[in-house]
């Protein structure tokens, strides 16, 4: 017998949605039918504000479209401004920019290891990740003078070198970081619990996938070794020695898997910048903020955020403000068009964790 | 797998283990995080080393920062009194503000803890409203992470001696892309604007200039000053004195932006063009103009424009006054000016040349014809020195050389020349000699630090070879039998400090008299002015106080109807002084006659 279908709001403000947003769900019984995604209650407008601002008052704004990952929107804008102005960028700078972008990964990946387990009811990993993370944000804070909003990579460079000792507080992190990945491993993917709840759960079809728009660690549990840094390589990463690794599974528990195992590249890669850093300066000055006018003209520039690529289309009419500034992230698909399609058949108890699975950012939906 | 995997049962309880661990988490309040080095708090600004230039306030992307009066901070010369007030809940700290501050006075704390009952707290002055916080600075900026551009773009200029070889100008002046360059520098703060004494609109003009409209620019120079190239070429710019970069840097070259937009427009009809002067309708009021320097000028201008009919009386054959006869050609050439006066009279401003006041025409005559009378007769009467053998032949003051040079002659000096004084008046007298073969001297009673002429004045004699010698106080003008200068006696001096607080004075020293063998001695102490064509009624009326007219606020001297400028009204002595009070006395003549 057919049951009769009810309908659930999950959000806006629930425990197990990443940030604010809501999923109107239509259940029969215990088995989602339809899913329907609400965004807009967290819409500040940033594309917009940044028109409003000149280019270096812009730089401030970004950072805000990713509250767990930051650090992949202010490389863009400032790669995309770089771009149009044609602004060399100091070598130091680059690498300094790198070891960001995967010191920021790890950060992200620890909120995420939080997250997924959170919305199963794992609730020791929160606990430690979440902890850990922190070590990481401690070297922020002391690199840029910010724990959460780095504000740090900027047109033309970065804003401050390295403090003194940075470096081997940053080979202790990752060395700490390592041997928690043990203790993870225990507690997570070594789990039965874990495996059952994460296996077969938000299947992606594979054939589908690109055709979906599907990026980042989603797209390679699918099967698809699609990465920005081997595809499309910026910063530095061509000098880097890494693997990006691949599952066939396309669920959740491949996913996780992806995860754990970029986990230890960035570590890797981490190590890596900080030993083959060159000396010398960091950053291109740029003229006097308040009349700085960037040529006409626009770029597309992308990254690979932990969440997958994460592009910047930025317009420039010659003026002191940009003239328009697109922010093209995962979230959109992961969040929005994606999950309303794998949802469908899946158990209320699993809504929450399909959606970390995905890496959702609201706030980057509505930027 | 098999369904009941064991390990992966008991594997996570492995996580007990962490149990007996002490925790990492710092127990607030009975433990503080300690932040870092760069941590971005809350800010402090340090209330001494800030301008109030405002540069946060513009920078802040919230809107969080506004200037505001604070007390006992009064203000005054490149310091507006105003304090940035920081709305702490508006306030990111992306620290854009400390990145932009030009003195470096604004910075954050490693304070992250503010806590308030009262909604309005929020609204703090940094540096007022923590005191405290000048000891936990942590993000800061330096002159090299700074964003101000502390450097200037150097002027080029002839070299030293190519330069004595002529009266080609020495200032090449910036490019185009050297100007846009050098006005992107600015940060608009107008603390310039507060000390020009015509208050001209600095940040405007360089904005214009830096946005590449130049005509704009042009536009916005003529607003309150018409000899903008003048002031580009020879004015002493008090403006880049109190301009925010020079307090970590070098100030924004100023004058010379001023003189490149004036200087795109070559001839008066361009000017016109683009200056495209709204003139009103005649009113049938006259004014009479005594004398034609920049104060007469000025006044000239702007009243005529308002449709004012104008006579400006100059005793010599051009027009500019001190501007024209004082200043060497290598710094002001004749063409500039001519470009100048031509675009006046293109505007109706009427000059009669060679009339003399008091020779040539009455100043009752003058005064009776006309509504209005501006005077602006400058110092022309050079100072005595006060020593033996001044008379001699070879001993001349600097005002008479520069004017026979200016006038296309050329003094005998001989070879071997002493300058006495260190204004730009001597500097101008030693600089020209040297153009004319001569060897050169400078003597001044004071330190070289302590001269009043401008400092690129004083290096600019220096490359072009000109010897100075402070501390050295001159005695005697030393004569042969046909009373002709053959040396100078002089005592050196030690400057000693003044009891009452003053600057030090220069003692001469017993026993260091020395004297040089010269053949000229040029006497550079300053001038008065000549007042010997007012009637005697007029001065009657007209109160002179040491060599100065009197006047009130709006420039009128006791007598009704007549109002001065210029160097024989204010004490600054200098060009754009004197451009501010002609400005000034056509607002007054305007409102006196008028509404």
């Amino acid at each position: 017998m057919r049951e009769k279908a009810t309908t659930l709001y999950l959000g806006p403000q629930h425990p197990g949605i990443t940030g604010n947003m809501m999923i109107k769900l239509k259940v029969e019984g215990d088995t989602v039918v339809k899913a329907e995604t609400h965004v807009g209650y967290l819409h500040r407008g940033f594309e917009k504000l940044m028109e409003r601002r000149n280019w270096l008052q812009s730089f401030t704004i970004v950072c805000r479209i990713c509250v767990p990952e930051p650090d992949p929107n202010e490389l863009n804008y400032s790669r995309a401004v770089e771009e149009i102005e044609g602004r060399a960028v100091p070598e130091r700078a680059e690498w300094i920019r790198t070891m960001m972008m995967e010191l920021s990964r790890l950060a992200s990946y620890l909120l995420w290891f939080g997250g997924q387990n959170g919305s199963s009811g794992l609730y020791t990993m929160p606990q430690w990740s979440v902890g850990d993370r922190d070590y990481i944000l401690d070297l922020f804070e002391e690199l840029t003078g910010g724990r959460v909003y780095h504000m740090y990579i900027w047109p033309g460079g970065v804003r401050r070198d390295l403090p003194d000792g940075f470096a081997d507080k940053v080979l202790q992190t990752m060395d700490y970081l390592e041997k928690r990945l043990k203790k993870y491993d225990d507690l997570m993917f070594a789990n039965t619990i874990f495996q059952k709840r994460a296996q077969g759960i938000g299947w992606i079809d594979p054939k589908k996938a690109v055709e979906w728009g599907v990026v980042g660690p989603p797209l390679r549990a699918a099967g698809i070794k699609s990465d920005v840094r081997i595809d499309d390589p910026y910063l530095i990463y061509d000098k880097l020695d890494f693997e990006v690794p691949t599952q066939t599974g396309s669920d959740v528990w491949s996913r996780a898997l992806i995860r754990r195992f970029e986990f230890e590249q960035s570590i890797s890669m981490v190590r890596q910048c900080i030993e083959k850093m060159p000396k010398g300066e960091v950053y291109n000055k740029i003229p006097n903020p308040m009349k700085w006018t960037i040529p006409a003209g626009d770029a597309y520039v992308k990254a690979e955020s932990a969440r997958g690529e994460f592009g910047y289309y930025v317009v420039s009419d010659g003026s002191d403000k940009p003239r328009r500034v697109h922010v093209k992230g995962p979230a959109y698909v992961h969040g929005v068009t994606l999950l309303e399609r794998i949802l469908v058949g899946a158990n209320i108890a699993d809504v929450s964790f399909i959606m970390n699975s995905l890496g959702t950012c609201p706030p980057e939906i509505e930027r | 797998m098999a369904f009941f995997d064991i390990k992966g049962l008991v594997t996570p309880f492995t996580a007990l283990t962490q149990l007996g661990k002490a925790p990492h988490t710092v127990t607030f309040p009975y433990h503080k995080k300690e932040t870092a080095e760069r941590y971005r708090g809350l800010h402090y600004n340090n209330l001494e080393e800030c301008i109030g230039c405002g540069n946060c306030s513009t920078i802040c992307m919230n809107e969080a920062i506004d200037m505001i009066h604070v007390d006992g901070v009064e203000g005054g010369k490149g310091d507006s009194g105003l304090r940035p007030r920081v709305d702490n809940g508006r306030c990111c700290w992306c620290a854009l503000c400390v990145e932009v501050c030009p003195t470096g006075s604004l910075n954050l704390t490693k304070e992250y803890i503010y806590v308030t009952p009262d909604a309005d707290a929020f609204l703090w002055t940094p540096g007022v409203s923590n005191p405290e916080g000048k000891e936990i600075i942590s993000f800061n900026s330096s002159v090299e992470t700074s964003l101000g551009m502390y450097n200037r773009i150097p002027m080029p200029e002839l070299e030293g001696k190519e330069r004595i070889k002529s009266f080609a100008e020495v200032m090449l002046y910036y490019s185009e892309k050297e100007a846009r360059e050098e006005a992107t520098r600015c940060i608009s703060c107008g603390l310039c604007t507060e000390v020009c004494p015509a208050h001209m609109h600095i940040p405007e003009y360089i904005n214009a200039i830096a946005k590449g409209d130049d005509n704009e620019a042009i536009k916005i120079i003529y607003d309150n000053n018409p000899l903008g190239e003048l002031c580009g070429k020879v004015c002493t710019r008090r403006c880049e004195d109190v301009c925010a970069m020079q307090v970590r840097g070098d100030a924004v070259a100023i004058r010379w932006l001023k003189e490149y937009a004036v200087g795109r427009a070559e001839t008066a009809d361009i000017i016109k063009e683009i200056v495209n002067p709204e003139i009103k309708e005649p009113n049938g009021f006259k004014v009479g103009i005594v004398g034609a320097g920049p104060s007469g000028l000025t006044a000239g201008y702007y009243l005529a424009l308002k449709g004012f009919d104008v006579t400006i009386y100059e005793a010599n054959k051009y027009a500019g006054g001190m501007t024209m006869y004082g200043i060497p050609k290598y710094r002001l050439p004749m063409e500039s000016l001519d470009k100048q006066i031509d675009y006046m009279k293109s505007i109706g401003v009427k000059i009669e040349f060679n009339t003399k006041v008091g020779k040539d025409i009455t100043f009752d005559k003058i005064y009776n014809s006309h509504d209005a009378v501006f005077v602006g007769v400058g110092f022309q009467v050079p100072y005595k020195m006060g020593i033996k053998g001044e008379e001699a032949v070879g001993a001349f003051p600097a005002v008479n050389m520069l004017f026979d040079v200016n006038n296309g002659k050329t003094p005998d000096i001989g070879n071997k020349v002493v300058v006495i004084g260190g204004g730009n008046v001597a500097i101008d007298g030693a600089r020209v000699s040297r153009r004319l073969g001569a060897e050169v001297t400078i003597m001044y009673r004071r330190r070289v630090v302590d001269m009043p002429a401008d400092w690129e004045e004083i290096e600019g004699a220096e490359h072009e070879g000109v010897e100075i010698m402070p501390q050295t106080i001159p005695v005697e003008i030393i004569t042969d039998e046909n009373n002709k200068v053959k040396a100078i006696k002089y005592l050196k001096a030690e400057m000693v400090a003044d009891d009452k607080g003053g600057r030090p004075r220069p003692v001469p020293i017993e026993g260091s008299e020395t004297i040089m063998e010269v053949s000229s001695v040029i006497g550079a102490i300053g001038q008065e002015a000549d007042y010997a064509f007012f009637t005697e009624e007029a001065l009657k009326e007209i109160e002179i106080n040491r060599g100065r007219m009197v006047v009130d606020e709006n420039m009128m001297t006791g007598m009704k109807g007549v109002f001065a400028g210029g160097d024989a009204v204010n004490r600054t002595a200098d060009a754009i002084s004197a451009i501010a009070d002609g400005y000034k006395a056509c607002k007054a003549i305007e409102k006196m006659l008028i509404k």
